[in-house]
């Protein structure tokens, strides 16, 4: 503003009433959005907290597993009667039958009575047999000897320890009985019923008991799924890419592969199982529920999206760089591969990353292929029935068992993280070989 | 390929780009067929594992026998349950012969003609239908509420569509159970039923709604049928009555936000949440174990799995996994699957399923 117009202000736009006013309602307009836009933000945030907040409040007690520490004979006479170490023997002994009798021994007081005896045991995981097998098949020398070992304890144990069973519930409607509780306790003022870190759930594989589930044979099925779908969605994605963005003529069959591709991108994941069943397993014959089959379904998942993100990634590098390197007498070739696509990379490789991240959270397409499935044992490659992290938290979400809410949970915080370290690794990426022109 | 000149050097170039391309291309496309190419060559030989596919009534007993098969048949590996419905189920079943499909399709329900011929018509000709126990159904309400007494013909005219009154058909004019009889609780007629997906829904129709519903003379005035089974098993669509297409623990989190309503629930589920819900008689018995097996609790229904044939022998441990199940250990009064809310049949009835399945009979003929 100059002096002459802060002196004499002349009639017009800027200093009527109508100015002030429309000026006013400019910037009461301007508020406003700023207002919705925090808004949303809160609401959004709001909203993550809460969703954070309920799977961590639920699924953090499933990290800690009760166990009772049990002073088991590994009788001799039972796991090895020959001496000789037969494997058969081993595999075949009756180790409930001693850690039953263990248990027995340091409550004491149980009697011959058999359902006081049914409800002792019940204190002890299932599982727990399976356990001291585990001992002696590390630990020969243990046969014959006392081991003071710590065993998981029932599905019910824990969910009680930890207030999902309430001592409060009439005895007729809970899951332990007031005879249980005083074992309970004396285990407990013992020092041999502790809360202990539980590796089970990153270990072991599908259990119908909560006590001896865990996402070990989902992680590494997922696991599997992600190598293939990288070894195979990458380099013809990017190929494909690389082909339609810089080689490609511009004409109708172009445009229809290209209206294609980003069609696909929106297609439901489940068409994709449909597909893979009918391709992969009905046509090539694969083994039902194999990891191979769910990469190779989630590859065709994921093609498009990385086709989408590379075109875009190329195209962001500037036509100079292209021009330099032809005219210094590269070929074409050449300049794509010696100087787009490093400079593509960053783009390329956050847009895949992205990619899997979606393909690790799919359980639809994986339901057509018997990937949602009860897997027990570790597959032994991608051929070996397998099942996947995401398929864990849906068929555990299913069960009635209180033991399962947590580790529904635990499984989705375990899922989160990775998730998290992913896209951790598609920002890093970006930000280390980003470029500015 | 983009022309850029005519000039000898860039027609050179080209080709040279050309070839290359062209190499790439096949390494490319030889990868793929490896890829593909070398599992199915392995696909080729024989399981060592037996699949098996179908509803999500008979999952958790199964998920219980196959963990346990795995642990003591220490020759066989541990089989692979997957999921997907009895429907479903069915229809993998029925795919084919060979290493490919699947071997045991579990099931809520019999077989049906369609589904029967379908298998027919891939060359599975052989089936073995085992039935290994039954299942409960129950109605409970939130653990806060009263107990209720339930009769079917109460829960019909409390959830179907249209209902006698004075002769004829109307539009269910109850609200408050206490209208249809002044026994039951002075609430809103609230109910979450099984979505038409599960086998729940048909049991619970036919077990329920058909069976209230049949002494009502209006209802004997509809020529038996298609369309007084339609009449009887409507149920009402004014939000009194809601169908739950996902499982029990849905129904649980319905019942917690609405305490006075009444859910339907499968015994082994009621058994592990009843300190949350709790549990009406139907007919004036209460849903036990006992009155299951026995037959005078009305809703029921056996369970069943279904068995390829002419896998036996072929699938390594399948028929030992069918012995198995069916074996005391897992299915008897004290079995592990008994204790996974089960129930099981007689001793008769057990002892003749096992029998049956020895004798190797398959169905139609």
């Amino acid at each position: 503003m100059t002096d002459a117009t802060a002196d004499t202000p002349p009639a017009g736009p800027l200093n009527s009433s109508d100015y002030a006013q429309r000026l006013k309602k400019r910037h009461d307009a301007e508020w406003r959005f700023r207002a919705y836009g925090l808004g949303a933000i809160f609401i959004g945030l709001a909203f993550l907290v809460t969703l954070l907040y309920t799977i961590v409040s639920e699924g953090a007690p499933a990290f800690l597993q009760s166990e009772i520490r049990l002073e088991v004979t590994f009788d001799k006479a039972e796991i090895d009667p020959s001496g000789s170490g037969n494997i058969d023997d081993i595999m075949k002994a009756d180790y409930a039958a001693m850690v039953r009798r263990a248990l027995r021994d340091q409550l004491g007081n149980v009697g011959n009575d058999r359902a006081a005896r049914a409800a002792a045991h019940r204190l002890l995981s299932s599982g727990a047999d399976l356990q001291a097998r585990e001992i002696v098949l590390k630990d020969r020398t243990a046969i014959g000897q006392k081991r003071d070992i710590w065993l998981i304890a029932d599905g019910d144990v824990d969910s009680f320890l930890k207030g999902s069973i309430s001592r409060d519930t009439p005895e007729d409607r809970r899951r332990i009985s007031n005879q249980q509780i005083a074992w309970i306790e004396k285990l407990q003022a013992d020092g041999r019923l502790k809360a202990r870190f539980n590796t089970t759930i990153f270990t072991r594989g599908a259990s119908a008991n909560p006590e001896m589930a865990g996402v070990g044979v989902a992680a590494l099925g997922s696991f599997m799924m992600l190598v293939i779908t990288v070894l195979l969605a990458l380099p013809i994605g990017v190929a494909a890419a690389i082909y339609l963005e810089e080689f490609a003529p511009k004409n109708r069959f172009t445009d229809l592969i290209e209206v294609n591709i980003n069609n696909l991108a929106a297609v439901p994941s489940i068409v994709f199982g449909i597909l893979g069943l009918a391709v992969f397993i009905n046509f090539f014959g694969l083994p039902r529920s194999a990891p191979i089959v769910g990469g190779l379904v989630l590859t065709l998942m994921s093609l498009p999206t990385i086709i989408i993100a590379t075109r875009a990634a190329l195209k962001a590098v500037p036509p100079s760089i292209r021009d330099a390197a032809l005219g210094l007498g590269a070929s074409k070739m050449q300049a794509i591969f010696h100087h787009v696509l490093p400079l593509a990379m960053p783009g390329i490789l956050t847009g895949t990353i992205l990619a899997l991240a979606h393909a690790l959270g799919e359980t639809a397409p994986l339901l057509m292929i018997g990937m949602v499935a009860f897997v027990v044992d570790y597959p032994g490659g991608p051929l070996d029935p397998a099942t996947a992290l995401p398929v864990q938290i849906y068929m555990w979400s299913n069960l009635p068992e209180r033991g399962f809410i947590a580790r529904t949970s635990a499984a989705i915080m375990i899922l989160l993280g990775f998730l998290l370290v992913m896209n951790a690794l598609a920002i890093w990426l970006r930000t280390k070989f980003e470029r500015r022109w | 390929m983009v022309r850029q000149g005519n000039d000898p050097i860039t027609i050179i170039k080209e080709v040279r780009l050309n070839r290359k391309i062209n190499i790439l291309a096949g390494v490319a496309m030889a990868a793929a067929i490896v890829a593909v190419g070398i599992p199915s060559a392995q696909a080729q030989q024989a399981r060592d594992q037996v699949q098996i596919a179908g509803s999500s009534t008979v999952l958790p007993f199964s998920n219980v026998v196959a963990e346990q098969f795995g642990r003591t048949m220490r020759q066989f590996k541990t089989p692979i349950v997957a999921s997907g419905g009895t429907g479903g189920g069915f229809r993998e079943f029925c795919r084919g012969i060979g290493a490919q499909f699947i071997d045991i399709a579990n099931a809520s329900r019999p077989i049906t003609r369609a589904e029967l011929d379908s298998c027919k018509a891939n060359g599975v000709n052989d089936i073995q239908e085992v039935r290994f126990g039954y299942d409960g159904i129950v109605f409970a309400s939130h653990i806060s509420g009263a107990q209720i007494a339930f009769t079917t013909r109460q829960l019909y005219l409390g959830i179907a569509e249209r209902v006698p009154q004075n002769g004829q058909l109307v539009a269910n004019p109850y609200t408050r159970w206490n209208q249809i009889d002044p026994s039951l609780p002075n609430v809103e007629i609230a109910a979450f039923i099984p979505g038409e997906k599960h086998g729940t829904r048909e049991v619970f129709e036919e077990r329920v709604m058909a069976s209230g519903c049949r002494d009502f003379p209006e209802i004997q005035a509809i020529p038996a049928g298609a369309e007084r089974t339609a009449a009887c098993i409507r149920v009402r669509k004014d939000g009194r009555s809601n169908d739950i297409d996902g499982d029990y623990t849905e129904t649980l989190a319905r019942i917690e936000r609405n305490r006075t309503a009444i859910g339907v629930f499968g015994l082994s589920f009621y058994d592990q949440n009843k300190d949350k819900i709790r549990v009406a008689t139907v007919n004036g018995i209460v849903p036990t174990v006992e009155a299951i097996a026995n037959g005078t609790y009305p809703v029921s229904r056996p369970l069943f799995f279904y068995v390829k044939k002419q896998h036996i022998g072929v699938i390594p441990g399948l028929k030992e996994y069918v012995e198995f199940f069916l074996s005391e250990r897992m299915i008897g009064p004290d079995g592990m699957v008994t204790d996974k809310g089960l129930i099981p049949g007689p001793d008769a009835e057990r002892a003749k399923w096992r029998e049956t399945f020895g004798q190797g009979s398959t169905l139609g003929s």
